[in-house]
């Protein structure tokens, strides 16, 4: 069983089509919708997670790239600039997901990109601006 | 037996000087007691690091051919405005200024993404800084316009100068109210969603001089990367908040006003932040010696973050109105936990100063002084301490 977790942009021309539901049945997999919003340029962005066979979830992905929606793995999306994290942890009631907590042996804030659901909560409540969008996701 | 800083400096030219942190000073005073402490540790270092909003810098950035006062007139460094109410070419800069066309909170949480902190942290890391002036014109000096760059690297002074960091103890911010606020301590959930704290605690150095024993006006210090000095009280100096039984005050209380070489410091330790909502400001790390000079001090500087409490303080309408209630205290071992209660309720913590940061001041000061190079200087004179009747007032307005 494997997840994996993407933030899709949807073009214009495929805002009308059902391509979760033929993402979903034609590759045996399940998916939890953790954001959506049609943007200002009339595009759909979904953050999605997927989860099934390794195989089957590599071949969805596959088949939303050659509708032409573009596929970028979360984890390269929303990234941290370590020289600006303090880890003062003021992202640590920010954070719904549990992505940035304490790390109780160090003192640090750890960053757990697997846990992380793409919602941007985080980037203007960091006073330095550590955390980072690389992928227009507004 | 009573040390002297003058001893403590011969020791640290011999390279003989016994240095602890004021984190390990904790375990070293429960383990040995006050008095061994006393005899075996000769100085405590102590560090914190985060938003301090009197933080500033003066610059003189020289002279041009031909001359302008920028003086009376009208400056900016990079679109952010600056004081220009000294001589010709000084020009003064606080963490909180902002560009004129900033929309600062017209659409509410406004972003605040650069302002006097930034510019502050961009000069400080040696990048090229853009000057645009406009002066009224004398015989003397008679240009009118200027548009260049400054860089640190080239400019007669730049000079750290913070009017109030350092606060000894701070407030628990928490929301009461039913919607999101967002304040200078972060975003704060409706209905005790979380709370946020702002000191280094059992690091912090006021906490650990809680009666201003060493730390005084002309204390060298570690500041912004560089050597600083204590200058003054800091503003809004309370030494006479309620004290615990060890003199630790249960609520902000001492403040320090200090100064240093922006030349020498680093932009890892000056780093302009945003506070959503809020503004911008500048987090500034602040390490500084205290010479354990008697038992006493030894005691003072074991100090435990169990045994430091702040005040759980209400941001949506207590403290905007100036009310002064609370609802209760917390220590900060408590607050690190990650979770306090408040009103029966599990709430989730969060701190706005960073503790690896502090931990790293006070790790770099310790290894300064062993190394013999920071000495530690006699204050000149004290700050006004808790019976010195120096107190913290409101304005009336009339």
């Amino acid at each position: 069983m494997a997840s994996k977790k993407a933030v899709l942009r949807f073009p214009e021309k495929l805002i009308d089509q059902p391509i979760i539901s033929r993402l979903v049945r034609e590759h045996n997999l399940e998916f939890n919708i953790l954001r959506a919003s049609i943007t200002a340029l009339d595009e759909g962005l979904m953050v999605l997670e997927l989860k099934g066979d390794q195989a089957e979830c590599s071949k969805g992905l596959e088949f939303l790239k050659q509708l032409g929606v573009e596929v970028r793995p979360l984890d390269e999306v929303i990234l941290r600039d370590e020289d600006r994290c303090t880890s003062c942890g003021v992202c640590h009631t920010v954070c719904p997901a549990g992505a940035l907590v304490l790390n109780r042996e160090t003192g640090a804030t750890d960053f757990k990109q697997e846990e992380c659901i793409g919602c941007e909560l985080c980037i203007p409540a960091c006073p330095p601006r550590a955390m980072l969008t690389r992928f227009n996701c507004k | 037996m009573a040390k002297t800083i003058a001893e403590i400096n011969e020791k640290i030219k011999q390279g003989k000087v016994v240095v602890a942190t004021a984190d390990e000073m904790v375990a070293i005073v429960k383990d040995k007691g006050a008095k061994q402490a006393a005899e075996d540790i000769d100085v405590v270092t102590t560090g914190t690091f985060g938003p301090m909003c009197s933080s500033s810098m003066y610059v003189n950035v020289g002279h041009t051919k031909p001359k302008i006062k920028i003086g009376g007139g009208e400056a900016t460094l990079n679109d952010v405005p600056v004081h220009t109410g000294l001589a010709a070419v000084d020009v003064y800069l606080g963490c909180t200024q902002l560009p004129a066309d900033d929309p600062r909170n017209k659409v509410h949480p406004g972003e605040f993404k650069y302002g006097g902190g930034h510019v502050i942290e961009d000069f400080v890391a040696g990048k090229d800084i853009k000057l645009s002036a406009k002066a009224y014109g004398t015989d003397c000096y008679p240009a009118r316009e200027l548009e260049t760059t400054i860089n640190i690297k080239d400019v007669n002074e730049a000079v750290l100068f913070n009017p109030r960091n350092c606060y000894q103890n701070y407030n628990v911010a928490v929301n009461l109210s039913g919607k999101i606020i967002y304040t200078y301590l972060g975003m704060l959930k409706p209905g005790l969603g979380n709370a946020n704290y702002c000191s280094a605690g059992q690091l912090s150095p006021l906490l650990n001089d809680p009666l201003y024993k060493t730390i005084g006006i002309g204390t060298r210090i570690f500041l912004g990367g560089g050597v600083g000095y204590v200058t003054w009280q800091g503003t809004q100096h309370n030494p006479g908040v309620k004290r615990n039984e060890n003199g630790v005050p249960m609520a902000p209380a001492g403040t320090l006003a200090v100064i240093g070489d922006l030349k020498q410091m680093s932009k890892k330790y000056l780093m302009g932040v945003s506070f959503q909502g809020y503004g911008s400001s500048l987090n500034v790390g602040i390490g500084i010696p205290i010479p354990v000079l008697d038992e006493e001090i030894a005691k003072f500087t074991g100090v435990s973050d169990a045994e430091i409490t702040a005040p759980i303080v209400d941001y949506s309408e207590a403290y905007p109105q100036g009310i002064a209630e609370n609802l209760g205290s917390v220590s900060y071992a408590e607050l690190r936990s990650g979770k306090i209660k408040i009103q029966d309720k599990q709430v989730p913590t969060a701190s706005l100063s960073s503790y690896p940061k502090a931990v790293e001041i006070a790790n770099t000061l310790r290894d300064w002084i062993k190394a013999g190079k920071f000495s530690l200087s006699e204050p000149v004179a004290n700050l006004p301490g808790p019976d010195s009747g120096y107190t913290f007032g409101p304005l009336k307005t009339k």
